[in-house]
């Protein structure tokens, strides 16, 4: 085909609604008689909430109600679920510690929900909240993950704060390959804690219909059927049939909007219990405490290697932090998303990795953009540099003595995962050749006659994408499959109704997924409309994390649209007189091969709902749906290098270049993709130099709990990134697409602190590199000279 | 409870409000003009921005009563008729948007700065938007856009 609209910039369509202020966020959205929620929130990081007295709060203006979990719990409200199961080293499962929504007995978390208050308006319900008197007992607040495991107890199902001890690997293997080593280089690594902060805060509205006993739930969702499931499955007895959840514009998600939430689960109790909607909308002081946080693990890595610099074996050991509860995938990501990626894009042999993941009395800890990839190959980034430091070699040169070759692929790594494509190298030479590495020491010297100290690094990192194949994660414990599903339904007049179950909040899926329908149909794309978010719409979906929106949403549709061309082609043959073998389909159009006669796509859809003479056995209708479970996780891979400068009297670090080279197999639009991998990296950039999730260790405080204390990525923070791509297309998807969502959250935070530790001419710098941490190693290096 | 009365994209706007009702709850919940947000509650990430009396303002950071009198533009109001503004057209050609929550704060704060300076430099693009944050797109294309703007190329 000519036009082919696959591989174009096409700008989004989505654009105008919410240039225009059109778009439909979640608190945008009216219902007659709403009444608002306010939660009372724990001030404690660790109590016994002994009781709670609401008589003030029910006699203050427009209180409707006050409650708490008990009256949850009457209901039969259950637990929150936690659906990935981890078998520990000892072959048990993980411990399982209940999340109800609105504690029970204790507050685990400065922010946990004890009760809410239900009112006409959002300032009575603030106000009344403040005249509920709860009569805490305080307990010891553990925060300090290197003393959790001798301090309080959170739960009871959980001894030692312990929820898992966990690994993966050969430990004979490894030792073997330590004890044969030229040098172990080792460094001790800190993740620290993040707080997504999407712009638009979480919100719910909840709205039962007492005529058919159903409900509807406007959620900021990025997976509105895997919370649907989760909440009739396991939290209510509100069947499925009798609950519509809808995910409407939704404000950038990066992980924190796919989990069931305690405030949801509340609303959608509490629209019953009072029969009218209610509506909740976090505020961003809520929103800091209660929202999911991410990263936050203490590790030790150690790498042996050869004379020559190749790895030999790595020994991985992790601490990471879970929370106080355990959130919907909390488990999986220390683990699975985590430790399967540790070889990287290297040939390491042997390795072998432990992970303990422990309950703190913080915010639970799950996903966010990246998911355990970052914190794997931050530190596999940071070893590779160190050896390169130890045995004097180019870190350049180290990493391509041990990327894994083109001709090594499929390739198996000792860590459960088969890499199916790539070009490490090719990555790395255009990296170089667009930041012209070997001009660096011209630049470094012309900075420091500025009196500027000037530092180059780089990361060549790898990560598993398109998630997920059902049985490899199952075998890994997962509780629920990662396929995805796709409807393609032509109306009668040609227009065509594409429906996902993926979720689009940010990623232009209207559009991306446009281009591909138009291309597949032959179709305008004008007359293609994508439906997503809304679970009485779209068949069964798992929604959009993990980059699997088009590997996986994508080649579901394809997959749906090669089943409607296959139906098209008996229509077609019926209408042409011919034989089904006989029609060729091409850019829209059926033909009987060799001849003149064909028909269009428009046309074969009129006659689909017109089947005036359709012969038995061929049903009328042109409307197929598929689903699609990837065979492998895909495996995006790329290099990315940067360029600082430091202020060395004020620590002040300035990112002058950043080049980013990724290879994400086939792009579908490739000003999309740039604008992931922008926002990737302003929020890898906002780990390594600026976001630190902190509580103060004695009360369990969240020390950085506004945009005031905890440093968002700003403007004037970020340089403008240079993007460059390869190409080795996935080969198991038909799109050939591997997924670009979290690239640049996973390969920032390296490049950047490899390049201020060259600038420093230190081996390693802490993450977040602040100013002033940057101007206290500046002056002691200074000092030692 | 006070009477606020104002010009509202040009049309006049009257309401009882509180007397710590923001101008932004004003917009949206009385008048349901849902295009101006909320973001946080620090008056920090701009996601509010409209215009009074032509300056760029954060919404969440003025009471409805001290807006009493003055006109106000929202983003609602920045477009003439189907025909975007040249700043919002701008926005669209370099896909300076994603998930379009701090869009509309984005693009009053940016009108405003070509109004005080039509053509400023990406490191004055950048410093001016210190007071608007976007999680989604790294700026690039924000900084992009405005600088398309400013040299009235946006298509
Ligand atoms: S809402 Fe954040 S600055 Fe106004
Ligand atoms: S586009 Fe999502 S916050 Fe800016």
């Amino acid at each position: 085909m000519s036009n082919k609209l696959v591989g174009q910039s096409i700008r989004r369509r989505e654009d105008f609604r919410f240039l225009r202020g059109e778009g439909r966020y979640v608190d945008d959205i009216h219902r007659a008689g709403v009444l608002h929620a306010a939660f009372v929130r724990s001030p404690h990081a660790h109590a016994i909430v002994k009781n709670v007295n609401a008589d003030a709060a029910l006699a203050a203006p427009g209180v409707v109600g006050v409650f708490t979990g008990a009256d949850l719990e009457k209901d039969n409200y259950g637990s929150i679920p936690c659906g990935w199961i981890i078998t520990q080293r000892n072959g048990e499962p993980h411990h399982a510690a209940p999340h109800y929504p609105m504690t029970r007995d204790k507050a685990r978390y400065v922010g946990d929900q004890v009760a809410v208050v239900v009112a006409e308006t959002l300032e009575q319900a603030r106000d009344a909240a403040e005249l509920v008197e709860v009569d805490y007992e305080a307990l010891e607040a553990v925060i300090d993950m290197t003393k959790a495991m001798e301090a309080a107890q959170i739960h009871d199902e959980a001894p030692n704060n312990l929820c898992y001890d966990w690994e993966i690997g050969d430990q004979a293997q490894v030792e073997a390959a330590f004890a044969k080593a030229h040098h172990v280089a080792k460094l001790d690594l800190v993740n620290n804690r993040l707080v997504p902060n999407p712009m638009e805060p979480r919100a719910a509205l909840a709205e039962y219909d007492k005529g058919t006993d159903s409900y509807t739930l406007w959620s900021t969702s990025q997976n509105p059927h895997m919370l649907r499931w989760m909440l009739s499955g396991n939290v209510t007895d509100i069947p499925e049939t009798k609950l519509r959840i809808i995910a409407p514009d939704v404000g950038g998600g990066f992980g924190v909007k796919i989990y069931c939430y305690v405030e949801e689960t509340v609303c959608l109790w509490a629209t019953k219990q009072v029969g009218r909607p209610v509506r909740w909308t976090s505020d961003r002081s809520e929103s800091f405490l209660a929202d999911a946080h991410a990263r936050d693990h203490l590790t030790r890595v150690e790498m042996a290697m050869d004379e020559e610099g190749r790895f030999l074996g790595l020994k991985v050991d992790t601490t990471a932090n879970l929370g106080a509860y355990l959130s919907n995938y909390a488990t999986s990501i220390p683990t699975y998303f985590y430790a399967t990626l540790l070889a990287g894009p290297y040939a390491t042999p042997a390795i072998y990795c432990n992970v303990r993941a422990l309950y703190t009395n913080t915010a639970p800890v799950d996903a966010y953009r990246g998911a355990g990839r970052p914190e794997a190959a931050y530190l596999l980034e940071r070893i590779a540099d160190k050896a390169a430091l130890d045995l004097g070699i180019d870190p350049v040169e180290i990493r391509r003595r041990n990327f894994i070759q083109p001709d090594q692929f499929p390739y198996d790594t000792p860590v459960a995962l088969t890499y199916d494509i790539g070009d490490y190298e090719a990555s790395l030479d255009k990296a170089l050749t667009m930041i012209d590495y070997t001009g660096f020491p011209a630049r470094k010297e012309e900075a420091r006659a500025r009196g500027k100290l000037r530092g180059i690094g780089l990361s060549s990192y790898i990560e598993a994408c398109g998630v997920a194949p059902s049985s490899l994660i199952s075998r890994f414990g997962a509780g629920a499959g990662l396929w995805e599903s796709a409807e393609v339904r032509f109306n009668a007049t040609g227009t065509v109704t594409v429906l996902t179950g993926t979720h689009a909040h940010g990623q232009g899926h209207e559009t991306t997924f446009g281009q591909l329908v138009a291309d597949a149909l032959g179709v305008p794309y004008d007359d293609v409309e994508i439906v997503h978010g809304d679970t009485s719409q779209t068949p069964m979906g798992m929604g959009t994390y993990g980059s699997r929106s088009m590997a996986v949403g994508g080649s579901a549709i394809v997959k749906a649209c090669d089943k409607v061309i296959e139906k098209g082609k008996k229509i077609a043959a019926h209408m042409l007189e011919a034989s089904v073998d006989d029609i060729a389909f091409d850019d829209g159009t059926f033909s009987v091969a060799g001849t003149d006669r064909s028909k269009t796509m428009a046309e074969i859809a009129l006659a689909a709902y017109v089947p005036v003479d359709f012969p038995d056995g061929l049903e009328p209708g042109l409307d197929e749906n598929a689903f699609y479970d990837p065979l492998n996780f895909t495996y995006p891979a790329g290099t990315h290098i940067c360029e600082v400068e430091i202020d060395p009297d004020t620590g002040v670090t300035e990112i002058v270049e950043w080049v980013a080279v990724d290879d994400f197999g086939t792009v579908i639009n490739p000003l999309i993709v740039e604008g992931q991998i922008h926002g990737g990296l302003a929020q890898g950039v906002g780990q390594a130099m600026l976001e630190n999730g902190l509580y103060d260790l004695e009360s369990g405080q969240l020390v950085t709990g506004s945009f005031m204390d905890y440093c968002m990525p700003r403007a004037d923070n970020l340089p403008s990134f240079k993007v460059g791509y390869t190409n080795t297309p996935c080969t198991h998807n038909p799109l050939g697409v591997k997924g670009c969502g979290e690239a640049g959250a996973i390969a920032a935070p390296p490049t950047l602190i490899s390049a201020i530790a060259n600038a420093l001419g230190v081996d390693h710098i802490e993450m977040p590199a602040t100013s002033e941490k940057v101007w206290r190693m500046a002056r002691s290096a200074a000092a030692a000279e | 409870m006070p009477e606020v009365t104002m010009t509202v994209n040009g049309q006049e706007a009257s309401g009882d409000v509180e007397g710590r009702t923001l101008l932004v709850q004003f917009l949206r919940e009385h008048l349901r003009l849902t295009g101006t947000h909320v973001g946080c509650d620090t008056s920090q990430c701009g996601a509010c921005v409209v215009h009074v009396n032509g300056q760029s303002v954060k919404s969440c950071t003025m009471l409805a009563v001290q807006a009493d009198g003055s006109a106000v533009t929202t983003i609602e109001g920045l477009a003439s008729g189907n025909e975007l503004h040249p700043m919002q057209a701008a926005f669209h050609e370099n896909h300076a948007l994603q998930c379009g929550f701090c869009t509309p704060g984005m693009v009053m704060s940016a009108v405003d700065l070509l109004q005080k300076n039509s053509s400023p430099s990406e490191t004055e693009i950048r410093e001016w938007l210190e007071g608007n944050l976007c999680r989604c797109t790294g700026y690039k294309n924000i900084v992009k856009a405005i600088q398309h703007a400013a040299a009235g190329d946006a298509a």
